[in-house]
């Protein structure tokens, strides 16, 4: 090894490190951030460790943010969300995959346009159409808007994941006999067990972070991180409690994170990577 | 607005177009088809579909939200060139493509041929922390990145204590006119920046060593190997990037809403600001309505747009 790929090579590893530490500093600084001790007075600087750890400010912060309320709300829609849009995206996906039928082409299009669509564009007549249903400010109005903003992907998704399995599968099914719903369960769906692990990962990030919809549909049945950024807007010159709100409503999608990185990066990767 | 990953990984596939698979054999042919359709079809109409048709009927009238409206044709949509309104937010949302796309891109490319000569070791490890500003919610980094630029706050300390505090503007970064554009777009450039440079590194791995062991054989230096092998080898990265950033700058709106609020005046306010702002705060349902279809249809062309000029450049 000589000499210049030496420094080549430490040239690399200290590029790579400052670029992660760039990316990870204002996450880590708010970390720090949140436990000085909190009051206008105090302004952390970021390059030094509190001078006392004020664990306290987390629960000032929840208590006073009102988060037991919107982590509730979070926790409620998706548990109904989550479940809701990845069967109906099951359902959508097989079809799409493995069947023929008249417009079939159009149909898929026409979901394969809603991910191209902004919420911007259709935001204030869906608000009318909530009231009409009576539904403002309540947890329906976000699950429903949620699941049908959600099984475009989903379905692309899942069609891909089926369109993938050996066409053997399908026709030994279809040899037995068996019903498309039979064939579904028993042997489309254990195929496609990893991209539905994925799908159910991705969706619930999309759920939990689910800011614009609360803002517009939801005054007191809000969500994490719309709780969050009306509490950062009433706190601000509060940067400890404000950013132990911030920590609170991060944490369920990192510890998420965490576990199911593979799943997080083949997701947000696979329309890139694969093709 | 819509960043949750699933999104990301889906307009990224939108700006593959699929394109890369061959197509198998259609399924077999079954009128059932219909009714697994059926239960996302009908809800993903009822609340997508059916408010664009409402949209365009809306947009077609002065109206506050209470009181009757009044039909004013299309004047709601001559306003994208008389609104001086409208034309600073496209403006604005023309200077954050800088730090949205073109800096996340430019400075991507740029490291993933300078790290491509070399392998990484624990490159897993570096991939997850910097792909951590795109898994948390904006609200979260938009909240972090208020602190960051706080006039005590890291940003100001760090240039104090090089002897650059006098650079520091007097209503803050985020408060004075000629620097919050700027400051949003900073943490823009922050937040697309990784999921840039993951990809790129992805891409220069598939890129075959033969390719550049005979760039090397005809004696190119690095600039000539990164034009004539990385370059090339990254075409398709380099459209789902640039896809997806695009789009994503013009619908910004989450981080507008928690770092500026579109202010100091009007100075942070873009599109989707305004769709909120007129469609929910003062009253001017109509115009709101126009300038989301509005912006709709720039998406789409835009999406178009690149995809076409991508996919000539393949050809040639």
């Amino acid at each position: 090894v000589n000499t210049t790929s030496r420094t080549q090579v430490a040239l690399n590893y200290a590029l790579v490190i400052l670029c992660c530490a760039i990316a990870v500093y204002p996450l880590v600084g708010i970390v720090l951030a949140s436990l000085y001790p909190s009051g206008p007075a105090n302004s952390p600087s970021g390059f030094e460790l509190p001078p006392s750890f004020a664990w306290h400010n987390y629960v000032t912060a929840w208590q006073q943010g009102g988060f037991a309320e919107s982590f509730s709300t979070s926790i409620i829609v998706a548990v109904v969300m989550v479940p809701a849009s990845v069967l109906l995206s099951i359902l959508g996906g097989y079809a799409f995959a493995t069947m023929r039928f008249r417009g079939s082409t159009v149909l898929f299009y026409l979901f394969i346009l809603g991910l191209i669509i902004p919420t911007e564009a259709t935001i204030v007549p869906l608000y009318y159409d909530v009231r009409a249903l009576g539904l403002l400010d309540t947890y329906w109005a976000l699950i429903l808007l949620e699941v049908s903003g959600e099984v475009a992907f989903g379905i692309f998704w899942m069609r891909a994941a089926f369109r993938s399995a050996p066409t053997s599968l399908l026709e030994a099914a279809r040899m037995d006999g068996a019903s498309s719903w039979k064939t579904l369960w028993r042997i489309m769906v254990p195929f496609a067990k990893p991209a539905i692990f994925t799908l159910t990962v991705l969706t619930f990030a999309d759920s939990w972070n689910e800011f614009f919809l609360a803002l517009v549909f939801t005054v007191n049945r809000t969500t994490a991180p719309a709780g969050l950024a009306s509490f950062s807007g009433r706190y601000t010159t509060n940067i400890a409690l404000v950013s132990a709100a911030a920590v609170i409503v991060a944490l369920p999608i990192l510890i998420v994170f965490i576990f199911f990185q593979r799943e997080f990066m083949r997701g947000m990767l696979t329309g890139a990577v694969k093709g | 607005m819509d960043t949750g990953p699933s999104v990301a990984a889906a307009r990224g596939a939108v700006a593959v177009g699929g394109r890369r698979r061959p197509e198998r054999l259609p399924g077999e042919a079954r009128r059932i088809g219909y009714l697994y359709i059926a239960p996302a079809f009908l809800l993903y109409a009822a609340f997508n579909l059916v408010p664009l048709v409402q949209g365009v009927n809306v947009s077609l009238y002065d109206w506050d939200g209470i009181t009757p409206g009044t039909f004013v044709g299309l004047s709601n949509y001559t306003e994208f060139f008389s609104d001086p309104a409208i034309r600073s937010g496209y403006v604005h949302v023309l200077e954050l493509m800088v730090f949205y796309a073109f800096l996340p891109i430019v400075l991507g490319l740029l490291l993933a041929a300078v790290l491509s000569r070399i392998r990484i070791r624990g490159l897993t490890f570096f991939r997850l922390l910097l792909f951590l500003p795109l898994v948390i919610t904006d609200v979260v980094t938009a909240v972090s990145w208020t602190w960051v630029y706080d006039p005590e706050g890291p940003l100001n300390t760090l240039l104090r204590a090089v002897g650059l505090g006098h650079l520091i503007p007097s209503q803050g970064w985020l408060g004075d006119f000629n620097t919050a554009l700027p400051a949003v777009g900073v943490f823009g450039l922050w937040g697309g920046f990784g999921f840039a440079l993951i990809l790129f590194i992805a891409g220069v791995a598939k890129i075959p060593a033969s390719l550049y062991e005979a760039a090397r054989v005809d004696g190119a230096n690095a600039v000539r190997e990164f034009f004539a092998v990385t370059l090339p080898g990254l075409r398709y990265e380099l459209q789902v990037v640039l896809v997806l950033s695009v789009i994503g700058t013009l619908d910004t709106f989450d981080e507008i809403f928690v770092l500026t609020n579109g202010g100091p005046g009007t100075a942070t306010t873009v599109p989707a600001y305004l769709v909120w702002r007129r469609g929910f705060q003062s009253g001017e349902v109509g115009s709101a309505a126009a300038l989301g279809l509005t912006l709709m249809l720039i998406i789409f062309a835009v999406t178009f747009t690149i995809n076409r000029l991508m996919e000539r450049g393949a050809d040639t």
